[in-house]
């Protein structure tokens, strides 16, 4: 098992390495003149001045340089400063966040793993549940109707769903409203009487002893995790599914029930706590679902978070912010599969006892 | 899994298991695996209901210059005529009164006796689009976006794949390494930022979000084609055929492959509902297709500027949105019956 989680830990840095060049490779798409404006925040007019810059940050010179320049920054010439680069935590500066993208990522993206949390919550509790549910009444009607319940989310376009919740919810009946708090609370935290701990409103609020603003930010919180919820459980319900399917199979089962073992000792103690192994290494693709899924949720929703931005930002071809966002997401994923990816060694005693 | 090439089957279940039996017609014909899938699918009423679904899409993109011609014969098809540029929508049946169609067909004459001139049947958008155009040459779009990504998704990660799989050692390593690296982002945020990127590459077309949901959409065969190739190539008539002295390609490409195919295909019956959603996403934020252009994720995207009076205009969302839910439920029916035929451990089971 130390070999396995040692290999993992030296493929990190290859990964990370090569997505900074697949980020920086899609940024070769644009040509230099392009990309030359990303430099300055006022687009010059004259051309000489466009030059200048491509000159000055070497936008013409062979991939490796620039990539390289983009890691580490440049030395300004005139001034003898370095500028930029990523691995110094500067991602330039976001058009649409109107302030460096690294400061709207920090400040947005609470909101988000607010959101991505609440949602993973019923995500796994209802997919392992009803998956394992399904596979126990294998062909019943049970599970025929979870079966045809997982098809539906998986074909439910994410954005419809997002819009006939606020139809029915927010136009018809005005239940829940979109955002993140209702208009008088979302003042009310800016002020100094709120202290915001961890940015999201959720524990804030609670750690403020204001349950109201409690009450408020769950209430918004309902539709786009439902949203969420909808779309990501088919895939955890499907494979707990198959995975419970496969243990019950297995010759061990068999041996225990022949042993007189007592059902419910059967399935808990040996199929369920088999079954949920590969289980595990779902909740990572979970994650990047979600993290996905918030893109279009945030949007339709308006809610403050990450993605939201990012979409913003892609429609508005605000280069930088793109890169950052995309930069991020893709971080914080490589470090989530490799923490699920050294839990499953952990867990699953074929691959801990190897 | 059975090979195709191999001449007889047991039949699975029966009790006269172990006896070898006739061929019949169909399986003489397709090779005993594609007979046993096509048998499957078409007696499985949930993989009926999807092959009947995408049949009227197919139909719809067909005669879609029948369900609803264009204003004139200069029109560019693709793009949905609008009723002038008011920006409170019309509710289904109202009046049209600029660019309706030119002609008025016999199905549309048929149905409304008295009318001889066309209304909007599904109402119109914000900026007088016509619903019911875009959704019927919407199926267009959402059938070209379905058969280029999946075509070239599945040869990219075939090849991929395959070469993984077959060769192993440093090859393998260095693949799946490049795999993993588009693994970190999630598939979404990765097309949805080149699409952006390609957009003044390309201009304003169906280009940038097809070309943005290839690049990112290879992967997961790759992973699954390297998989089943590593099983098969270990099979006895892939060895035997190795020990008579067969060339590299010609094992891949006449035993390895075929056999190893199967279950990649309940992968692209899936991924063809996948991408005209992941498609519709992209156009719903706004990226790459030109405004107006026919497409059900454009349609719907109108609706984002009316929030709170979304029950007044449910029309917006509700004709394109239930089109692209049922073309995915279509495709993805499919793909679940297929997999429940090809996977081998349900096999010999009662359905």
């Amino acid at each position: 098992m130390a070999a396995y989680i040692i290999r993992r830990l030296l493929i990190l840095p290859i990964i990370l390495i090569g997505v900074t060049i697949l980020i920086f490779g899609m940024l070769q798409v644009l040509g230099p003149v392009e990309r030359s404006a990303l430099y300055v925040r006022d687009i010059p007019k004259n051309e000489h001045q466009v030059d200048a810059i491509i000159t000055r940050y070497g936008l013409d010179k062979p991939f490796y340089v620039q990539y390289w320049n983009w890691l580490v920054g440049t030395v300004d010439g005139a001034t003898g400063e370095r500028v930029g680069g990523v691995l110094r935590g500067d991602l330039g500066y976001s058009r649409t966040g109107r302030e460096p993208v690294i400061d709207v990522l920090l400040r947005r993206f609470p909101a988000t793993l607010e959101l991505a949390a609440w949602a993973m919550v019923p995500v796994i509790g209802l997919g392992i549940w009803i998956g394992a549910k399904a596979a126990l009444n294998h062909n019943k009607p049970f599970d025929q109707v979870a079966r045809v319940l997982a098809i539906l989310g998986w074909s439910f376009p994410t954005f419809v769903f997002a819009l006939l919740m606020l139809l029915v919810f927010y136009a018809k009946l005005d239940w829940f409203q979109p955002g993140q708090l209702s208009t008088q609370f979302s003042q009310e935290v800016l002020q100094p009487g709120f202290t915001q701990y961890t940015h999201m409103m959720t524990i804030d609020s609670l750690l403020n002893l204001r349950f109201d603003i409690f009450l408020d930010s769950l209430r918004h919180l309902i539709m786009p995790v439902t949203t969420l919820m909808v779309i990501e459980v088919a895939l955890l319900l499907k494979i707990t599914r198959s995975s419970m399917l496969e243990e019950m199979r297995q010759d061990y089962v068999t041996t225990a029930r022949a042993k007189g073992l007592p059902e419910k000792m059967v399935v808990n103690r040996h199929i369920r706590r088999n079954a949920l192994i590969p289980v595990i290494t779902v909740a990572g693709l979970t994650l990047a679902g979600l993290m996905g899924g918030v893109v279009i949720t945030e949007t339709v929703f308006n809610y403050p978070g990450i993605g939201s931005w990012a979409a913003a930002a892609a429609v508005s071809l605000d280069v930088l912010s793109m890169l950052g966002y995309a930069l991020f997401t893709a971080v914080l994923l490589v470090i989530a599969n490799l923490i699920v990816d050294v839990m499953y060694a952990v867990l699953d005693p074929r691959v801990r006892l190897s | 899994m059975t090979a195709a090439s191999e001449p007889v089957v047991l039949r699975p279940g029966a009790s006269d298991a172990g006896e070898l039996r006739e061929l019949t017609r169909l399986e003489k014909a397709l090779g005993p695996e594609w007979a046993r899938l096509l048998k499957g699918i078409v007696t499985n009423p949930l993989s009926v209901t999807g092959i009947v679904l995408i049949v009227l899409f197919a139909l719809a993109a067909i005669f879609a210059p029948i369900l609803a011609p264009p204003p004139n014969e200069m029109w560019n098809p693709m793009q949905i005529p609008r009723d002038g540029f008011r920006a409170e929508p019309q509710p289904p049946m109202s009046e049209w009164n600029k660019n309706s169609p030119m002609t008025v067909p016999w199905w549309y004459r048929n149905i409304w006796p008295r009318q001889e001139e066309w209304v909007h049947l599904m109402g119109t958008t914000s900026g007088q689009y016509d619903i019911w155009y875009g959704v019927v040459w919407g199926a267009r779009t959402a059938f070209f976006a379905s058969f280029v990504v999946t075509f070239a998704t599945t040869l990219l990660g075939v090849i991929v794949g395959a070469l993984a799989g077959f060769y192993g050692g440093w090859i393998d390593e260095a693949l799946m390494r490049v795999v993993e690296i588009f693994y970190a982002f999630p598939f979404i945020t990765g097309a949805l930022i080149l699409a952006s990127l390609l957009t003044p590459l390309f201009g304003r077309s169906v280009w940038p979000a097809t070309i943005a949901l290839i690049i990112f959409g290879w992967t997961g065969y790759a992973r699954q084609l390297r998989g089943d190739i590593l099983t098969t190539k270990e099979r006895d008539y892939v060895l035997a055929a190795r020990a008579s002295g067969a060339k590299d390609s010609h094992l891949m490409l006449q035993h390895v492959i075929p056999n190893a195919m199967f279950p990649t295909l309940v992968r692209i019956s899936l991924n063809m509902g996948a991408v005209v959603l992941s498609f519709a996403a992209l156009s719903f934020l706004g990226i790459g297709l030109p405004e107006g252009y026919a497409d059900w994720g454009q349609v719907v995207s109108f609706a984002r500027s009316w929030i709170l009076t979304l029950d007044q205009y449910w029309y917006i969302i509700i004709f394109p949105g239930i089109a692209l839910l049922l073309y995915g439920l279509g495709w993805n029916l499919i793909g679940d019956a297929l997999r429940d035929i090809l996977d081998p451990k349900l096999r010999g089971k009662k359905a």
